[in-house]
């Protein structure tokens, strides 16, 4: 990505790009994951960060959620779901997740930081995210699947070889597009927030430097 | 299907065979279906339910094996073909409805007490067509009938109350 570009456009901190394992890569082309690090705290979120989600709820109606898997990008989600086994109305995509969410309470709830920045990102971009403790990562991030005996970091059960990740420079660190492995969600000890998009393919590349940016000025303005 | 594919299968025709070109065949396969499933979940909201559901294969995301690919294609394609039946029967539905409401506006009387909503005929809405007496008991020792267009949903009324409740608290 994204480096470039992003360094173009002025923003600091630039979105890093990750790597895909090869062999994943030839299988799913369009596959990705590019995280930006952002100094900031869970807690929360300010009257602006609830202003928006308002505003957002006003502008997000059931016909739009009936519609929202015929959209460019839920749509690629909903496929790379189907491709990878799982079936998005059980799993569901995390735009479908929100909007679901939306109707069934009649807004956009404040989850607080940086669940809520995440939130705005994803709804106005349809890039699935999730955010990771930065000071626990060690070096670059990547999607690869599981090695015989792995685990996530943390948990003692071991994943079924093939399982694909998102690993840091030592372990997986998370399932793609499932659960995060124990010590490296967010928690009230973060001071630094990993916010990572995962990019399939379909989804374009200014789509995931819009969302990331959004997000990072999200949590960096709270 | 996997095992027709094995190499060893096709050596005696000279035949090489790349298994991931033929996953890739595959996801491409289910990429299109699922446009489809979606555009037919789209077109059938509001007029009846079309299945849609296909389980998910594997308890956590993994690279599906051809087989496994193979059956969420199938079971994409099922769930198209099922949609539009579906679909059809609905269309269907709705032309002979809109047939017997053009015969009941022309001869109340052959169709007493009937009621066809909105729905019943494929439009947005909650109204319905129905056919009563004209002067309650009186219409019906005449033979008097009529077919009365009720209105539509309830839901305005509510919001308008909503609305002017809003109005009130800022005016407060």
């Amino acid at each position: 990505m994204a480096g470039l570009p992003a360094e173009r456009m002025g923003w600091v901190p630039a979105p890093q790009q990750g790597w895909v394992a090869p062999h994943i890569a030839s299988e799913f082309p369009g596959l990705g994951i590019a995280w930006v690090e952002v100094d900031a705290k869970p807690g929360k979120s300010p009257d602006a960060v609830r202003r928006r989600l308002r505003d957002l709820s006003d502008r997000t109606y059931g016909s739009q959620a009936i519609r929202l898997r015929e959209r460019p990008i839920p749509w690629a989600y909903r496929v790379f779901y189907r491709q990878i086994g799982l079936d998005p109305d059980r799993t569901r995509t995390p735009i479908e997740q929100l909007t679901l969410e939306r109707l069934h309470d009649g807004g956009f709830r404040s989850k607080g930081l940086p669940a809520d920045a995440l939130g705005i990102a994803i709804v106005e971009t349809g890039v699935a995210l999730r955010a990771f403790d930065a000071d626990r990562l060690e070096g670059d991030l990547c999607i690869r699947d599981t090695a015989p005996g792995e685990s996530l970091a943390g948990g003692s059960e071991e994943m079924l070889r093939g399982t694909l990740t998102i690993a840091d420079g030592r372990h997986p660190v998370g399932l793609l597009f499932g659960a995060t492995a124990e010590g490296y969600g967010v928690d009230q000890a973060s001071r630094r927030i990993a916010v990572a998009a995962v990019q399939v393919k379909g989804v374009p590349q200014i789509a995931v430097e819009e969302a990331l940016w959004m997000a990072a000025a999200t949590l960096e303005a709270s | 299907m996997p095992a027709l594919l094995r190499d060893q299968e096709f050596a005696g025709l000279g035949a090489g065979v790349d298994e991931r070109q033929a996953r890739l065949e595959l996801r491409r396969q289910i990429s299109r279906l699922e446009a489809e499933l979606a555009a037919l979940f789209g077109e059938a909201f509001g007029h009846t339910q079309v299945p849609h559901r296909v389980e998910g294969v594997a308890a956590a995301p993994r690279v599906l094996e051809l087989g496994e690919l193979e059956a969420v294609r199938d079971s994409l394609a099922d769930r198209i073909a099922e949609a539009r039946s579906t679909l059809a029967g609905r269309s269907e539905l709705e032309t002979r409805n809109r047939e017997l409401l053009r015969e009941m506006l022309d001869e109340p009387e052959r169709f007493k007490w009937v009621r066809i909503s909105r729905a019943d005929v494929g439009e947005p809405g909650c109204g319905v067509w129905h056919s009563r007496p004209v002067l309650g008991p009186i219409g019906m020792l005449m033979g008097w009938w009529r077919v009365k267009v009720s209105s539509g949903c309830p839901l305005a009324g509510r919001l308008a109350a909503v609305e002017q409740a809003k109005a009130r608290e800022a005016g407060r």
